[in-house]
């Protein structure tokens, strides 16, 4: 498919094809989703949506099960920020990379779907009339776009 | 995003059901299953490559429990001891996905 962000290539690895100028957007999402996940208030629904509780009706349960896996999940999640931090100007990726950015472009995306309350029947009209839950709304809307083109490549 | 993104969250939270009391004791051999539950954010796709690495299943296994999970509200996606549930739903909920454990019942 020509055209497309991102390409599994001949070589072995991903090609990218992505403008300078969303590459720009994308190196503002590290310090954001590192600064929630590390300083973030654990009562955040947020965070809560990215560490939800693990048994479906008992809350003790969670709590306990949520202390004991929150540090592995925080490590993996810190983790794929820096990769794809380190990456964000590559042309070429390994699978493990581009594994790592789909991580932390879900990641992202859970915390703009959270923050926005989207819908599946969410439009843009829906976010018109304040500039930043507009530029939250499109960014959610260009990473969703993104990610599919990530499990594309991935799954091919 | 429309009819790609998994949704319904909010009308899909788990219900209470009766547990007969002293279950432990009685069936202590009660298998545990993992459910995932709808969200109007996660991706069609991206939940059928999240089943497909995980569970190792085939294509159209993973894009079947998919679609119950978008349609249906929730799915089981596996089965076990209590255990090996829990690491399952650990790494579901570190791909972002909607998870939990319980006992078959």
């Amino acid at each position: 498919m020509p055209g497309a962000p991102i390409k599994r290539s001949r070589r072995g690895g991903f090609d990218l094809r992505i403008p300078a100028r969303e590459r720009d957007v994308l190196a503002t999402l590290p310090d954001m989703l590192r600064a929630l996940l590390v300083d973030g208030d654990a009562k955040d629904p947020v965070l809560q949506r990215l560490y939800p509780n693990a048994f479906t009706d008992d809350e003790e349960a969670s709590t306990e099960f949520r202390e004991i896996v929150h540090d592995d999940l925080l490590e993996q999640r810190l983790a794929a920020i820096d990769t794809m931090e380190r990456t964000l100007r590559s042309e070429h990726l390994t699978e493990d990379e581009l594994i790592a950015w789909l991580a932390a472009l879900n990641d992202v995306r859970l915390v703009l779907g959270v923050r926005l309350a989207v819908t599946e029947e969410a439009t843009p009209a829906d976010f018109a009339g304040d500039p930043e839950t507009e530029g939250a709304f499109e960014l959610y809307r260009y990473l969703s776009f993104l990610e599919e083109y990530v499990v594309k490549a991935l799954s091919s | 995003m429309g009819a790609r993104t998994l949704t319904g969250m909010a009308q899909t939270a788990p219900v209470e059901t009766e547990r007969p009391v002293g279950e432990e004791d009685v069936a202590p051999d009660v298998p545990w299953i993992v459910i995932v539950w709808n969200d109007p954010i996660n991706l069609m796709s991206y939940v059928v490559y999240v089943f497909q690495k995980l569970f190792g299943y085939p294509r159209d296994k993973a894009t079947r429990l998919m679609l119950d999970v978008h349609q249906k509200g929730r799915a089981v996606v596996n089965s076990g001891p209590r255990e090996r549930c829990e690491f399952d739903v650990s790494r579901l909920h570190a791909h972002g996905l909607w998870a939990t454990l319980q006992k078959d019942r």
